[in-house]
């Protein structure tokens, strides 16, 4: 019995570092790669054994910083403003559904539900931003036509206020004399403090790494964040992949060569590698809390 | 006297009202009105009359959309996606969280799910950039490593759309499979562990205790999690079906989905009739596909149902 446990234990680990190196392998190969010498890749392919160790990509991109560090700069501005907006909008809304005595409060949580039943989908949004709300070509875009993610967060939130501020607190509140508002910022605040974390860390998260906006919205560079700069450099790909008789027109000078693609595809994807870990904790939280109904 | 006692039992209430505004004039905005403007799938929509001014065309957007080929395409493509996500990704994650649980070390079970969570936190176009990385047909690190250290000949995958469905099924597992996997282990372990001791005082083998009291803890997060993903069936993940593949041509046959095929017409084919029918198309039905869903669960068993 002791040995079958023991040989289980074994294939078990096994199974699960395995399953470690699939995650990884693809994190590895960029990496390496855009640490490798450009003709060498050309010649013999992207690889995770270093060969030919050049830092040629990476001073590429330093000299032409400007573009990147702009987009940078756009990606961070954009992550911190849409991720406050979006969780005061947020806030505001679930607060008073979370509250029980609130009149018509069902009225009020299936408005917010039913936007997830049921959506009038890209192409009449995209008309009502561009026409109407003139958002093209602007930061904006950036951050708007994402700020409540689809309602899902609200109704979370609102789940998890009801079920964590007991009505005892806010009635002592009120015949202390505080007023709603006093009562929302010195009482329910304070005691929300993890779930608000938490969902920065997921709104955050969906900021930094949308592409999506960027690819509906924007067709200057000058508001290109790093995930739309990247997708840009792909589509630059696209054209050489799919119509090889446009390729010749190309100027060849100007695209992303070969290794120089995989630094930037590194340089928009190690902020996250590199802080993930300090955050795992609550990233797990996150999503545990987000898979149970509200 | 009674709009006296109205207005006082609500003036109380006056500060929540005031908080809800914002929230609810984004929705009206971002997300009602949108859901008026599906009637342009009516019209013919000219941006120089305005979407008001339009001509009503009736239903001649669904008439060329439901007699193209690519009506059926989009619509198997989308669908046979997602079922194979769904079973696929629930059977492997159901399998991880089960591993994680029986398998000894807090170290290095908590190395295995930070480390398996890691492509979800990554951006499609990325991921893109990882599998061009692999897949690219001159310095691919499968064509170049693989198959030529097998002395094979080299694949232009790009342009073969035989190896796409098996790709795109590995690159949605790869990116999706630690996230659930992490939500059925949180299952796992709030489990009601006396069921785990009065299992093992009934001498039950490992075997047994999974099949009879881990796997029948995790119905509910099972139904809910399905029920979820069945809901979206009619929804695809524009990134995996757009960019990973590049928006190659030679491959639309089994990467093009509704989404894609909407984003196309409104973006690239300036086709906004056939775009917004499609749209249409996929808001109706995919209404239509949750409510059957959470009916078909209420009728099975109730306290599962998501409303």
């Amino acid at each position: 019995m002791v040995e079958k446990s023991k040989t289980f234990q074994i294939i078990g680990h096994f199974v699960m570092i395995l399953l470690c190196v699939f995650c990884l392998f693809p994190f590895l190969l960029l990496i390496v790669s855009s640490f490798t010498d450009e003709q060498v890749l050309i010649r013999e392919g992207y690889s995770i054994v270093p060969r030919a160790f050049s830092l040629d990509a990476y001073e590429y991109i330093f000299a032409n910083a400007e573009t990147i560090f702009r987009a940078y700069g756009t990606t961070i501005m954009v992550t911190v403003i849409g991720t406050v907006a979006n969780l005061l909008l947020t806030t505001l809304f679930a607060y008073p559904l979370s509250r029980k005595d609130l009149p018509h409060r069902n009225v009020w949580s299936f408005i917010v539900f039913f936007t997830m039943l049921f959506n009038g989908g890209l192409v009449p949004t995209y008309i009502m931003w561009t026409q109407y709300f003139h958002i093209r070509n602007t930061y904006a875009a950036l951050i708007v036509p994402t700020l409540m993610m689809g309602a899902f967060y609200v109704i979370m939130m609102r789940t998890n206020l009801s079920q964590n501020i007991p009505e005892e607190v806010l009635e002592a509140a009120r015949i202390d004399g505080a007023g709603e508002w006093k009562i929302l910022v010195k009482v329910v605040l304070p005691m929300s403090l993890p779930i608000i974390a938490t969902l920065m860390l997921l709104v955050g998260l969906s900021y930094w790494n949308d592409w999506m906006n960027g690819l509906y919205y924007l067709t200057q560079k000058k508001y290109y964040t790093i995930q739309v700069l990247l997708n840009n450099m792909l589509q630059d790909l696209q054209v050489l992949l799919t119509n090889s008789s446009a390729a010749s027109n190309v100027d060849m000078s100007s695209m992303p060569s070969t290794s120089i693609k995989m630094a930037i595809a590194v340089v928009g994807a190690v902020p996250i590698l590199v802080i993930y870990p300090f955050f795992q904790r609550y990233f797990v939280k996150g999503i545990t809390i987000g898979a149970v109904k509200g | 006297m009674k709009s006296k006692s109205f207005a006082r039992r609500h003036k109380r209430y006056v500060p929540l009202y005031l908080m809800m505004i914002p929230g609810l004039l984004y929705l009206i905005i971002n997300n009602y009105i949108p859901m008026a403007g599906l009637v342009i799938a009516f019209k013919q929509v000219n941006f120089r009359k305005g979407i008001l001014a339009s001509p009503w065309v009736g239903v001649s957007n669904f008439e060329y959309l439901f007699t193209s080929k690519e009506a059926f395409t989009i619509t198997r493509n989308t669908i046979l996606y997602n079922l194979v996500f769904i079973i696929l990704g629930t059977a492997v994650a159901i399998f991880i969280a089960i591993l994680l649980n029986e398998l000894r070390g807090k170290f290095s079970k908590k190395f295995y799910q930070t480390v398996i969570l890691v492509p979800y936190l990554i951006s499609m176009v990325v991921v893109s950039y990882l599998v061009n990385a692999l897949l690219a047909t001159e310095t691919g690190f499968i064509n170049q490593t693989i198959i030529g250290a097998l002395g094979g000949e080299p694949v232009s995958w790009y342009s073969e759309p035989k190896y796409w469905p098996f790709i795109l099924v590995i690159v949605n597992l790869w990116k999706q499979f630690g996230y659930q996997s992490i939500i059925y282990y949180a299952t796992v372990v709030g489990l009601d562990s006396g069921l785990y001791e009065a299992a093992a005082i009934d001498g039950a083998s490992r075997w047994q205790r999974i099949v009879h009291v881990t796997l029948p803890g995790l119905r509910p997060t099972i139904i809910t999690l399905t029920l979820m993903s069945v809901g979206r069936i009619f929804y695809s993940d524009f990134g995996l079906f757009y960019q990973v593949p590049m928006n190659s041509g030679p491959l639309f046959d089994v990467t093009n989905t509704i989404d894609t095929y909407v984003y196309r017409g409104l973006m690239q084919s300036n086709n906004i009739g056939m775009s917004s029918a499609a749209g249409f198309y996929q808001s109706i039905v995919g209404c239509i596909v949750v409510l059957l869903a959470n009916f078909t669960v209420r009728k099975i068993s109730k306290e599962d149902a998501l409303f």
